[in-house]
């Protein structure tokens, strides 16, 4: 099963995702009606590490993430979330052949999260995301978000309501931890001064500065993050590559990303998935992707048969990526261009 | 199976009224998105005008010929229900455009107490009974059972009332696929800040929604106080909620669907009076509805709506 | 872009502000009076031995017309078309204010408190004459107050619209008074608490299956549902009356004594001369408890987890799933615990009454219960005090002020009008102010400093 993602065709190494995978997605098929958005997709996200979905406009990125957390219920494939070292393959197995909706196993625990509505996924299997078109409560404040999302470890201090109605002093000391744990992460994304604002007052970067600060709050095990560094000018979005640093450095949270934004990619990421229509062409470190021959021709929008048939395509591709990382691709460069370059 | 089938005809005929009803609350519903409660009791008002229309014409002015009484009857409700349907969106609704969802929901609720007690006030508490004036019809069937012989009869009112839902549903039709108003408005529905923006003007194509949904509410109270022969103020808020019943069944912001929506429902009623209990006939239309929300959330012909993430 | 130059033509040659133009505004609007008025004033269908008669009445029509004309123009010259509108003027001399007001609310909260309180012996002192119309008053205006608060958890706090909250108040009232007279050993205090869980139980059975659909269908559910309660109760006879009702529901005990005259009542036990107000000032006592309960626990609600996962619903739905609140439990809790509350004030409506019948829970009490919540101000509690005391205590008054049959003459009855104002005063209030009269959010945690939020921020609740 998912041999091909087991062992990757480009490097004879095992790569470290494979090896230590806190989610693997495997066949993962989303069709709606007609339309195929995701066929056949199968890849891994390393634990504590940062991995980054990339591909042009429309080809299933969100499709992918919505699947992930719950919010879709894909049509087929397996999408496993696991807490704890290693592949865990016994306890993966067990849980897929059985009915239940996870496993705990003797590494930590395995869950299946197509079988598991949204709210649980963030719940139980310590998955968290945000959104590509910010999704804050306008209305509350900053602090309050972030005590929303703490919502099912205050619910069990609070003894399901009743004894906080009452007062007991149990919720009290959970309230307060609570208000703590926020106070860090607003410290961690520089808002504490904007504590006791409304959500919706914030300008656009901070508000998606407060969504990853909100989505920490589940403490999750693995971070998705919708096109974090949309919108953001250049010293913001530097910011963010060292909160995703910071983040996976000291909390060890897997992070999940989609970006536009290549620059963030690839200084931040330690592998990468590129999609196009749906389908996974191309999946490795950085390094590899930058220069695989169809990521380029997915970018540029040019069919693989053209880049090597059109000398004019692949001179424009060439141009578009360099020479020398051209060369590395193994695109052969078209002798009209050669000339052009010697002038 | 006689009695079924007059049941259908009976069904068919109370449906044909809900639906032209219900046509006015799927637009407004689709051109502003709220729920015009008061659109029942302009249905209240249509049928209040046809009332002092229809005895002006006979008992005043003395006219007898009754389907050009009829004819004028139609034409003049059209034209005041129509004014009222455009008083109320000028008053109440259009000051909210723009404003919160739950604000001009208020004032629809609060615009059908104004009609209500308006109504009332001016025209007495008492119902208003009028003797039927088209009697008799045409035998499709007879047939016998053990309490004796059973007619299966298509009356004049019913054709009457079914022929004209016909003609008016095709020339509504045409109107909103045809015209350059109908694709101001379905415009308005997509997007209403862009169709302003290229020109359409927002304000009076939601004015003529209203209009259009006054006047065929109106036809349809004409209906109802020929076919039931009494009227009172109060007979809008049942009627109003079981035609949006029959909208939101046919799946809000269809045509197509108001009208089945209204012939289902009008069907249900029927038939649930005649095999069960005349008592519970409202608590199966509402429980029929309930279902169908639950299981179809966007009706029998609406759109299904994906949920964006 | 024609009609665009066109318009542009159009206020360049004539002033709006004109005083032409404000007359020629008025005419029309007096010309559309006319239009709507002709079949209703102008003329009145009335049953007459031969049929139905027709009866004109032009003088009214024409006043009515008169009375718009003048009104349209008197708003145009000073409102709509000048450039210094009176309104203008006035809010602008309120804007100062407007930076005091969150103490003044707080002011005005403790004062109407402290009112509360005492109101009773306030009118028991002062107004002897009619104590016991006015604390009647007071406690129909109470009992408003807590259906109020009750319905302003499921709509103001979590977003959900719900046109059908009558159902829960019958259900409570129905609970009760068949409890009651049902079973001997069933008093109020033991019936109360649980026609509150009966109501919670059924709002608990309705709310699971229409959970899921959007705001709009949601509403007009409930509202079903509201209709289905009440003409189920219309006409299972067998159990609840039918139209007859039930009546010979026990009035509420104080710890067993009653408030009768004679041995063993109220006054007889502690000595005191037999009075009827008293019992009007134990139940206005009994509703007044009732209602700060409910506000308590509401304000708790709020600063608990539940509370703030119901707001953070009405914000965004798909966020809190996000986040892993379990929605559909979420808008349970918010629906059950709404309809608990309006069970305990339907107990309380029923042994008041003495009598009940399907007629006092129609649509237009949810209608007025669910207007006051919103003019009010969604999710403010303040805001459902303030708007019960106007909408509720302007109805009342307008039953019994004479002065307006001394203008309009002694046929006039000012009760057949009351529901007309009322509906115009919902409009108004509503175009006036569409987020209802006290509209800012107030945080539920605060790390440093307490700010309102203002009310374009708040979302309703799109009710996905």
């Amino acid at each position: 099963m998912a041999a091909a993602v087991q062992t990757p065709a480009d490097a004879g190494e095992t790569k470290s995702w494979d090896l230590d995978p806190v989610l693997t997605v495997e066949h993962l098929t989303m069709r709606f009606g007609g339309l195929v958005a995701i066929n056949d997709l199968s890849f891994n996200v390393g634990r504590g590490e940062i991995t980054a979905l990339i591909g042009p406009n429309g080809a299933g990125k969100t499709t992918v993430f919505n699947c992930v957390t719950g919010f879709y219920k894909p049509t087929e494939g397996r999408i496993a979330m696991r807490h704890g070292l290693g592949q865990q393959a016994q306890t993966v197995s067990e849980v897929t052949h059985s009915s239940l909706k996870w496993k705990p196993s003797p590494e930590g625990a395995v869950f299946l999260l197509e079988r598991m509505p949204d709210f649980e996924i963030s719940h139980h299997a310590k998955v968290a995301r945000t959104f590509q078109n910010i999704r804050l409560f306008g209305g509350m404040t900053v602090l309050e978000n972030l005590l929303v999302a703490q919502h099912n470890p205050l619910m069990r201090a609070s003894g399901f309501t009743l004894g906080g109605i009452l007062g007991l002093p149990g919720f009290r000391k959970a309230e307060q931890a609570s208000i703590d744990k926020a106070v860090y992460w607003l410290e961690q994304v520089r808002l504490i001064e904007r504590a006791d604002d409304p959500a919706a007052d914030l300008p656009y970067g901070d508000q998606r500065r407060l969504e990853i600060a909100r989505a920490m709050c589940t403490e999750p095990h693995l971070l998705c993050l919708d096109e974090p560094a949309a919108g953001l000018n250049p010293r913001e979005s530097h910011e963010l590559n060292e909160l995703l640093q910071f983040i996976r450095r000291e909390h060890g949270t897997s992070v999940l990303l989609i970006e536009h934004d290549m620059g963030v990619v690839m200084e931040i990421s330690d592998h990468i998935v590129v999609l196009d229509y749906g389908v996974k062409i191309s999946d490795g470190d950085p390094a590899a992707v930058k220069t695989d021959p169809s990521v380029i021709a997915a970018y540029l929008g040019v069919e693989d048969e053209d880049l090597a048939e059109k000398p004019e395509v692949a001179s424009i591709v060439v141009e578009a990526l360099g020479e020398e990382a051209a060369e590395e691709a193994g695109i052969e460069i078209p002798p009209a261009r050669k000339n052009g370059g010697d002038k | 199976m006689e009695y079924f089938l007059q049941q259908l005809i009976n069904g068919l005929t109370l449906g044909s009224i809900y639906g032209l009803i219900a046509i006015g609350y799927t637009m407004v519903y689709g051109i502003i998105g709220m729920i015009n409660f008061a659109h029942g009791d302009i249905f209240m008002i249509g049928s209040f005008i046809a009332l002092a229309v229809f005895l002006i014409l006979t008992t005043v002015l003395g006219f007898t010929f009754l389907p050009v009484v009829l004819l004028i009857v139609l034409i003049i409700g059209m034209l005041f229900t129509s004014a009222w349907g455009w008083t109320v969106e000028r008053l109440a609704y259009r000051p909210l455009r723009g404003s919160f969802r739950l604000a001009p929901l208020i004032t629809a609720i609060g615009m059908s107490i104004v009609l209500q007690n308006f109504v009332q006030v001016t025209q007495g508490a008492r119902v208003k009974p009028l003797p039927p004036q088209i009697q008799g019809g045409v035998t499709l069937m007879e047939g016998s059972t053990e309490a004796g012989r059973i007619v299966v009869q298509l009356s004049y009112m019913q054709m009457i009332i079914i022929v004209t839902t016909i003609v008016l549903m095709t020339l509504f039709t045409l109107l909103i696929t045809r015209t350059s108003l109908g694709r101001a408005q379905r415009a308005c529905e997509q997007d209403r800040k862009m169709a302003s923006l290229l020109g359409v003007n927002v304000d009076r194509t939601i004015s003529l929604t209203f209009v259009m949904g006054a006047a065929l509410a109106s036809v349809a109270g004409l209906m109802f106080l020929l076919l039931y022969g009494v009227i009172d103020f109060y007979i809008g808020f049942l009627a109003g909620v079981k035609a949006f019943t029959a909208a939101v069944l046919g799946g809000i912001g269809s045509l197509p669907g108001a009208m089945l929506g209204g012939l289902l429902i009008g069907m249900i009623e029927v038939m649930w009076s005649a095999y069960f209990s005349v008592e519970y006939k409202d608590v199966a239309a509402f429980s029929i509805l309930a279902i169908v929300l639950i299981f179809l959330p966007s009706g029998l012909l609406g759109k299904p709506e994906v949920e964006k993430v | 872009m024609a009609a665009v130059n066109n318009a542009a033509v159009n206020t360049a040659a004539v002033d709006p502000n004109s005083l032409q133009a404000s007359l020629k505004d008025a005419l029309l609007a007096a010309l559309l009076a006319g239009a709507l008025g002709l079949f209703f004033l102008g003329i009145r269908t009335d049953i007459a031995p031969g049929g139905l008669a027709v009866r004109t009445r032009w003088g009214l029509l024409l006043t009515a017309m008169a009375i718009v004309f003048a009104g349209r123009l008197l708003l145009n010259l000073f409102v709509f078309k000048t450039k210094r509108p009176v309104t203008r003027a006035i809010s602008g001399s309120m804007a100062g204010t407007g930076s005091a007001l969150p103490t003044l609310g707080w002011w005005m909260g403790r004062g109407l408190f402290g009112f509360a309180l005492v109101l009773p012996f306030f009118f028991m002192t002062f107004f002897p004459g009619q104590q016991r119309q006015y604390i009647d008053l007071a406690i129909l205006i109470m009992t408003y107050i807590m259906l109020g608060w009750g319905l302003n958890i499921v709509v103001g706090l979590a977003g959900l619209l719900d046109l059908g909250y009558v159902a829960f108040y019958a259900v409570g009232a129905y609970s009760f008074a068949l409890l009651a007279t049902n079973f001997e050993f069933i008093g109020f205090w033991t019936a109360l608490p649980l026609a509150g869980l009966l109501a919670a139980f059924w709002g608990m059975i309705l709310g699971f299956p229409v959970l899921r659909l959007r705001g709009d269908y949601l509403a007009i559910v409930t509202l079903a549902f509201g209709e289905i309660i009440r003409v189920v109760l219309l006409n299972w006879y067998d159990f609840t009356g039918g139209p007859n009702g039930i009546s010979g529901i026990p009035k509420p005990t104080f710890f067993g004594l009653e408030f009768s005259r004679g041995e063993g009542g109220f006054a007889d036990f502690f000595g005191i001369e037999f009075n009827s107000i008293h019992r009007f000032v134990y139940l206005y006592y009994i509703i007044f408890i009732l209602a700060i309960i409910t506000n308590i626990v509401t304000m708790r609600l709020r600063r608990l987890p539940i509370g703030r996962a119901w707001e953070a619903l009405r914000e965004d739905e798909i966020a809190c799933r996000s986040l892993g609140i379990n929605t559909t439990n979420t808008k349970l809790t918010a629906f059950a615990i709404g309809a608990m509350f309006g069970g305990f004030a339907g107990s309380f409506f029923a042994t008041r009454q003495g009598f009940i019948s399907p007629e006092s829970f129609t649509f237009l009490e949810s209608a007025i219960i669910l207007a006051i919540v919103v003019l009010g101000g969604l999710g403010s509690q303040i805001g459902v005090v303030i708007a019960s005391i106007v909408m509720i205590g302007g109805i009342e008054l307008l039953r019994n002020i004479g002065f307006l049959s001394q203008i309009f003459g002694p046929g006039f009855d000012p009760t057949q009008y009351r529901m007309l104002i009322f509906g115009l005063a919902m409009v108004l209030i509503m175009v006036w102010k569409p987020r209802g009269l006290v509209s800012t959010r107030e945080p539920s945690a605060v790390l440093k400093e307490k700010k309102k939020i203002g009310a374009d921020m708040v979302a309703q609740g799109e009710g996905h």
